[in-house]
Order: structure tokens, then sequence, then C-alpha cells
């Protein structure tokens, strides 16, 4: 056995933070989707501006609920008064939009000249009688996904704590009800004796409806009820969030939501591994269920099955190397992923680490390295992307796993490479999407399988400089 | 404050990131925030580009807010000089450094020490310029720079080339049709008996650029590039300019015109009548497609154009003055700029607009109702949503505009794209209305999964006349889904009952 020779614990390292990746305002395109009633102002420069309209490609002609408030030279000599200028904006948002909330987004400028977000903003609400949430989503601090841990940071303080009124109730219940398709209440009652007796459970971080559905299925089978979901469908709808409930994360970048939740809502943190591949479902579910006292049945058959199924994928990269770049802190769960489906991981870089939000699934891919018989990976944390290209040359992966501003470059060397933004856009949580996770990694190797024959793999003329 | 969804110009560093990676070996240091280096994804995606784009960023988070950059700046200046040993690194402020306000000229300065390749700081202002002045700035910035710096040493060549030469100046990394309009101005200068002394900024070195006075004349095919670059080496060097964009028949033998005389006036002794007219009635497909009955049925059009100064005025001419369209309003958003474009255009069109608000063209598009738009890819939108066909003739673009094919804008073989261009938009919107007129193409559907067309069903006149009534691009679908409801419960003629029992079971 070389296990001797392996590391037995996960090595971190944390290198000088020269990588690339996307703006954290990039959550806005799809957090006004998901939440429907929602307007976002994104207050920055230009630069913003043209990150927005050029990485949102096609969505921005869809009439978006989102738009820049640019900040001119008057705005940053303080010649203009913010809270004016933002005043008349937000007036001519609600004229135009009529949004239920309007989020705004901090930007490094906004950061920089130290503009009081924060605190305009509950004078300006009572002022225009529209709430507005206000979340710091700059690249000073953040990257990328942790764009939306900060909205969500945000939101959870505009959560209800309890369910005050009747009327308010029963509007907030409306979808509960179209779904009851008007069952009396005994049959309702009688519905809710399915779900075993627990605390309140509310979920967090932004999904496709279709997965919140399969999501909220799936506990459902092990009687688990969600009684909210943060954010929802509309802001209106926000969960009721009181002390003792109990809230677990299904993505890996939410710390700061965690720690609101914990601190400031008094809310019970489930550690668990996130949802991606039928594995880490599994183990999501298993754990909820723990915590709850509940036997959870039927899960390692379902496991199994899901397997069974992505075994034509999955031939195709076991045995086979992955490298992370980092960009987007979903990292560590797909790296965990993959190795169980038989590949090796020499590097996982990730933009920033929360080894205490992330403990469980930090374990599980210990867990899942040491069953695989796979060398533990390094996890780089703020990765340094010149060296990681050096990296790659030398160890040759079969697959990076890149920001667009690397993978053609790679490609042209021969490097088979994808795209790591589409993993965030893709659907990847619960049992059923673990095939579109597999779609996306084996799509590089499956396309240059089918190009094997011609010889065409290194399409730069002079080897590059290592 | 001004509340906007979309812009037409970008941020001033990206003109200064689009000349520095246009450069070989030239390296763009960035003084941003994360997520600043978008500008890396956009050359990789809209480009295609196999390397590795030359621009990093040296980041600015918290520490520096609270510390200043300090070594930070130097220290990744230094490194880089390191790794690539490029001959130039750009530092590169960017909306954050500017209220930042640290001392970049220091670092550049303290920098320069240490590297071994020259050190500059592009002297731009986020909130002076954009993308286009940018450019146009650092392009002069860095010309200026060497031109100097060989000056000093002694190593200016001094004279000009042996026979007439041109420096072609504003090709650049980014820009709309540039690679192609490069390829086909060397040609026309070949074709002239010119020599191309130098190519900036696209793939050139900068120790070339001291050879750029042995040029007989610059030659700057784009208004917004490259013009602060040439009026310095006129001023400083004496080497005259030519300023015309040859686009468009008419304006290319203008631009030649200018040329001939600007070398005859130094020695040369060419004659290019014969030439153009050569071009002009044969080569090109441009004059002979003017006097086409296709063209014919062009005349009197309503059209709009809305680019960049060069490309909007270039089209305006084009379609008025040589296709008889008429252009009901021609715009810019290079609003820097204004004073130019209306002075190009005024006689070509019938309302001059000049902003940078995509909402205000949207709205005069749909108050004129033009039967083609040329513009950006914002007004190709506005043209899906008001359902009039849209060329796209200038930046802001998309990958589809980055044609791996040779589609020049420029010379004689760029009218004949242009022709193309035209045409197919308004043949496209000529079609399209007729079809609404007479109901849709009179071609058999295809409905079932064979090849036949023959259907079994009957649709009797009513259904008939209400399906003629669904719009065209819909119409086949519609018959196929009706059908196929229609067989699977064994109706054997389709009536609007029918007809909306299949609508509402596909729930469309």
């Amino acid at each position: 056995m070389t296990a001797l020779q392996e590391p037995t614990a996960l090595q971190f390292e944390c290198e000088t933070g020269n990588y690339h990746t996307f703006c954290p305002i990039s959550c806005v395109a799809w957090l006004y989707q998901k939440i429907e009633d929602s307007f976002f102002l994104v207050i920055g420069t230009k630069t913003c501006g043209y990150f927005l309209q050029n990485a949102m490609g096609v969505m921005i002609f869809a009439e978006p609920r989102y738009a820049m408030a640019e900040l001119e030279e008057g705005d940053i000599s303080a010649q203009l008064n913010d809270y004016e200028e933002l005043k008349r904006l937000c007036l001519q948002i609600k004229r135009d939009r009529n949004p239920s909330v309007i989020v705004w987004i901090g930007t490094c400028t906004t950061e920089i000249i130290k503009m009081d977000l924060e605190g305009l903003a509950p004078k300006l609400e009572s002022e225009i009688g529209i709430p507005i949430v206000t979340a710091r989503a700059n690249g000073l601090d953040y990257a990328f996904t942790q764009g939306e841990d900060t909205v969500l940071a945000a939101m959870a303080h505009k959560c209800p704590k309890t369910v005050k009124e009747e009327g308010e109730k029963e509007e907030r219940n409306a979808i509960q009800k179209l779904l009851n398709f008007g069952r009396k209440t005994e049959d309702v009652s009688q519905e809710e004796s399915e779900y075993a007796d627990h605390p309140p459970l509310v979920l967090f971080g932004s999904l496709p409806d279709p997965v919140v559905t399969n999501l909220t299925l799936e506990l459902k089978k092990q009687g688990v009820k969600i009684s909210g979901w943060l954010p929802s469908k509309r802001y209106t709808e926000l969960p009721v969030i009181d002390e003792g409930y109990y809230v677990s994360g299904v993505n890996p970048f939410l710390s700061r939501t965690a720690t609101t939740l914990m601190r400031r809502r008094k809310c019970k943190l489930i550690g668990a591994p996130f949802p991606i591949g039928p594995d880490g479902t599994r183990a999501w579910i298993e754990k909820i269920c723990s915590v709850f006292g509940i036997q959870p049945q039927g899960l390692e058959e379902r496991e199994a099955k899901i397997w069974e199924s992505l075994e034509d994928y999955i031939k195709l990269i076991r045995g086979k190397s992955v490298f992370f770049m980092g960009d987007n802190l979903l990292e560590v769960s797909l790296a965990r992923f993959l190795i169980r489906c038989g590949m090796s991981c020499p590097e996982i870089g990730i933009p920033y680490m929360d080894k205490r939000y992330q403990k469980a699934e930090l374990d599980f891919l210990e867990k899942t390295c040491q069953e695989m018989g796979v060398p533990l990976p390094k996890i780089v944390e703020k990765p340094d992307n010149y060296n990681q290209i050096q990296r790659i040359y030398e160890l040759k992966p079969d697959l990076v796993i890149t920001g667009m501003a690397h993978a053609n470059p790679l490609e042209a060397r021969g490097i088979n490479t994808k795209w790591s933004v589409e993993f965030t856009f893709a659907q990847i949580h619960g049992f059923t999407n673990a095939r579109d996770i597999l779609e996306l990694a084996t799509r590089p190797l499956r396309r240059n399988n089918n190009l094997k024959e011609l010889g065409w793999e290194k399409l730069v003329k002079e080897e590059a400089k290592v | 404050m001004k509340l906007a969804y979309w812009m037409y110009a970008g941020p001033a560093h990206i003109g200064t990131l689009r000349i520095a990676s246009s450069f070989k070996n030239v390296h763009a240091i960035m003084h941003a925030p994360l997520g600043d280096d978008y500008f890396n994804v956009m050359r990789s995606m809209l480009e295609r580009e196999r390397d590795f784009t030359p621009v990093t960023a040296s980041i600015v988070d918290r520490n520096v807010l609270a510390r200043g950059s300090q070594e930070k700046v130097v220290d990744n200046i230094v490194r880089k000089d390191g790794e690539e040993q490029p001959d130039l690194i750009v530092l590169t402020p960017t909306c954050t450094s500017s209220i930042l306000q640290e001392d970049l000229s220091n670092f550049v300065d303290r920098a320069q020490m240490d590297a071994k390749g020259d050190v500059m700081l592009a002297d731009v202002n986020h909130y002076r310029f954009n993308e286009l002045q940018a450019a146009d700035r650092t392009l002069h910035q860095i010309v200026k720079f060497y031109l100097e710096k060989a000056q000093k040493k002694g190593q200016l060549p001094t004279g000009k080339t042996e026979k007439p030469s041109v420096n072609i100046i504003g090709i650049s990394t980014l820009g709309f049709h540039n690679q192609h309009d490069c390829t086909e101005l060397k040609r026309l200068m070949a074709d002239l008996g010119i020599e191309v002394n130098e190519v900036i900024p696209e793939s050139a070195s900068v120790h070339n650029l001291k050879n750029l006075t042995q040029a007989w004349f610059n030659l700057v095919p784009y208004r917004e590039l490259g013009l602060a670059t040439a009026r310095y080496l006129e001023e400083q060097f004496g080497t005259p300019y030519v300023d015309i964009t040859p686009m468009g028949v008419v304006e290319t033998a203008r631009c030649i015109r200018q040329i001939q005389q600007i070398i005859n006036s130094q020695g040369a002794e060419v004659d290019y009548e014969e030439f153009i007219k050569e071009q002009t009635l044969y080569v090109s497909q441009a004059a002979w497609f003017s006097r086409s009955i296709d063209c014919q049925n062009l005349t009197g059009k309503k059209a709009v154009v809305f680019g960049d100064n060069t490309h909007a005025a270039a089209m305006t001419k084009i379609l008025a003055r040589e296709m008889g369209i008429r252009v009901v309003l021609a715009g810019t958003y290079c609003k820097y700029d204004g004073e130019w474009f209306t002075e190009q255009v005024s006689e070509y069109c019938d309302e001059v607009l000049i902003s940078d608000d995509n909402a205000q063209i949207g709205d005069a598009i749909a108050r004129l109702e033009p039967s083609a738009i040329f513009g950006t890819q914002m007004e190709r939108h506005v043209g899906k949503r008001l359902d009039i066909p849209c060329g796209v003739i200038a930046s802001p673009i998309h990958i589809q505009n980055f044609p791996i094919g040779y589609k020049p804008f420029c010379g004689y073989e760029g009218t004949n794209q242009i022709t193309d261009l035209i045409y197919n938009s308004f043949t496209l919107g000529m079609e399209d209305h007729l079809l609404e007129i007479f109901g849709g193409h009179d071609t058999k559907e295809v409905i079932t999964k064979g090849i036949s067309a023959d259907s079994d069903l009957n649709w009797n006149k009513e259904a008939q006349t209400e399906l003629n009534k669904v719009p065209g691009f819909v119409r086949g679908k519609v018959k196929r889904n009706t059908e196929k409801f229609a067989r699977e419960r064994g109706f054997s003629e389709i009536t609007l009952e029918v007809m909306y029992a299949a609508k509402e079971a596909v729930g469309a």
C-alpha cells in the first residue's frame, strides 16, 4: 500500500489571490430571475455595467429587472447628494416597474467612497414605501458566487419572525393552498401526518424552481417537511424564521448567510455535505434525518440506482485526473463527486475556504478519497493562476475545470477544459441532476474522442514558456 | 447618478487593454479589484484567441484599501517582467484606482529600476474618457514613448523608404472586423504599389515603432482610433496622414485620390484613376449592384443607421449616395466627437441623433418605423422586438460578429460585403411583408415523419382560414400539432373546434 506515503489529512495552502473569477455582482443575473418581484440596482461605475452586460450575454435584452446606478464624477467628489440621487432613481424604478423590493448592490466604488448604503436605505425605504435590501457584493471582499451569499445574508434580516395575523398567513400559504386544491383542513392535516414531528426546517440557497421541487420531494419521502426556503419565489413570500428553527445550506458558498441565521436569527445550523452528486445528496438527507432522529428509508437503493444509470458517463472518466483552478466555491463538492466517480484530483483551487461551514463536506471528501484509494487533493485557497498553469503543464491533467479566460488557450495547448461557470448555471443538485454534472464534465472528453483521429491537438506554434 | 441598462462604449481601461494586448509581447497589469479582469474572457471568447491574454491584475482588496498598495504593484510588475519578459508593461488604472489616487506613476518609476523591460502608466482617467478615447490616447502614448526613446538614443532612422510606403494605424483587438479590414487594406496598398511600412497596434512589436517615421504617409482607417497618433507624427516628423475611411465605393475612391495627392507631392508620380475605374466598374460589384433591378426596388426605402462614428457615417453615405435609400435617421454614440459626425452625414439623412442612451434610440426607431436598421447588437434586438430586420455594422458586438470567413468592411471587397449585408436585410424585410399580405408561403407543409406531404386530413374552410391567420413562423408547428391531435383522436376533418381543442391540449 502506498497509503503510508500519502498525506493522511487534507493539505491547505494559500497563494497570492491573482486569479480570474467573476465579480460578485454577477449574482443579480440569477437572483433577479429567482425572486420574481425584485429589482436589483447595482450602484457602481461603467466597469460594473460593462461586466454585467457582457457576462450576461443575451439576458440583458429580455427587459431585465436590474439596472446600474452609474456613478459620475459629481457623485465621487460628493458634489451630488447620494440620498437625493438614489431617491430619484428609486422613484423612477418604482414608477416603471413597481417591484416589491429593491436590492441595492454596493460595489467597490461605494466601498471606497464610503457611501453609507445601509444608513440611507431605511430612510429612503420609509419615504418611498418599498423595502430596500442592501448587499455589499464587491470585488474587494468577495468572489463570484459569494455575491449571492451577501444578498441572502441581507435578506435573512428581513424574514418575518412569526406568522402574525391570520390574513397574512393565508396569503403566505397561498401556494400551499393551491397545491391542496381547496381540500378541507382535515384532509390537509391528514397529509401533514405524512411528515415526522420535527422542528421547523428552513433551507437556504437560490436554486431553480424545478430543483427546489425536487429536493423538497426528496425530503418529503423521509418525512421531513421544509417550512420555507430562503430565497423564495417572491420577496413577499420570504419564510418565517424564528428562534430555534433549523436551517441547512444547499450550496457551499453561503457561509455568511449561515452565520447570520445562527447569530442573528438564533437558528441551529445542520452542517452537512451539499446535495451535489448522488453521494452528496444521500449524505445531505441522512444528516438532516439524523438531526431529527428519523431513520432514512431506501436511500441506499436510491443512490445505487442513480450510480447505475450514470455508468455510461463514468466509464469515460474513471481513472482520469481533474484539476480545479477555482473560481466559484463549488469546487470541493464537485471534486468529491468526481473522485467518487473514479477520478483523481491533484489540486482543488478555491477562492475562499470556510472550514467551519464546509466541515462536513471536507470530511466527506477525505472519506471519499480513502474509500476510493486516491491521494488527498491539495486545496489551494486564493490561487495564483500563473503558478497553476505551470503546475498544469507539469501534471498534464485529463481535465481542467477553469474560467473562460484560460479555457481556449489551454485547449489550444492540447489540454481538455470545462468552463467552470456552467456548473453555477446548470442544475446540479439532487439525485436526478447528477447526470447533468457528468454531462458537463465529460463533454470535452466526448468531443475530443470524436476528433481524436485528426491529430489536431496542439494548435499553437511555439511551445508555451514554462 | 444615471440609471443605465446598457452602454455602447466600455470603460476607459478596456481601451487601454485593447491597445496593450494588440501589440506583441506587451503586458498590461490592471490596478483593479477581483473580477475586473473580464477583458480576458472577452478576448478569449470573442476572438477565440489561442494564447493567454497578456493582462493580469494587481488585486486591490481590503488590505490595499487600508494600507495602500505599497509594494504590491511594484512586486507584481517586476514579477511579470521576470516571468514573461515582455518588452513593455503598461500599468492600467481602473475606476477603482482613479478614486484611490495612489501615486501609480511613482510605482512605475520604482518598478522600472528592477524591470528589464519598459514600464509605463497609461494616462487615462476613468471618469473623463470612454473605451474609444482611452484606446486612442494609449496608442499615442506608447508611440510617443518609443519615438522619444529612440530619439534620445539617436536610434531614429533618418529619411523615408525608397518606394512610397504607409503606416496603417488603428487596427486593434476586439475591433469590429479589424482583422479582415487589415488584410484588405494591405491588399489595396499592394495594388497601389505602396509598401506597408508598419501596422499598429495589431501584432506590432514596440521595437519597430521607431521605423514609423520612415513611411511617406499614415493611413487612419477608423475615426475613433489612431488620429491622435497620426497627428503627433505629423507635428513631430512632418508625416502627412489620410483619414478618409475607405468604406463604400465613393469613399474608397476619395481615399485613394487623397493618397495619390500626398505621395505625388513627395515626388512619386502615380495616377490611380485607371485603377479606381477598373475596380469600381468591374471588380467591386457594388457599383453594378446600384444599377441593377434589385437595387431599384430599394429606392426610397427608409433606413435608420446607428453606431460608432466611422461605421455609421460610412453606412449613411453608402445607403443614401450609392443605393438611393432614404436614411431617416443617422446617429452615433460617440458624443465626444458629435460635431464631426453631424458634418459628415447631415446632407445624407433627415435627422441626426447623437446619444448613448439606448432607450432614446429605441424610441426613435419605433417612431420612424424604418424598413431596415443598420446598427449595433442592441439595435438588432430593438429590431427583433419591433419586427424590423437589422444589419450589424458596429460595436458593441457579439461572438457572431467575429466571423472566421473573410468579411472586410473596408476597400473594394468590403463594398461587396456591405452590399450583401444591406440587400439581405431588406429582402428579408420585403419577403416578410409579402408573406403577411398573402398569408404565407404556398408550400406544402411537412406534416408526417416521412417526406411525402400528403395529408389524410381535411381542413374545412373556416379552420383553414384560421390557420392562415397564424403568424408564418409558427404556422407549420400549429398545423402539425393540430393534425397529430386529430389523428390520435380519430377525427377525419379539422374544424375550428378541433383546432381549439388541439391548442388547449398542448397548452399553447
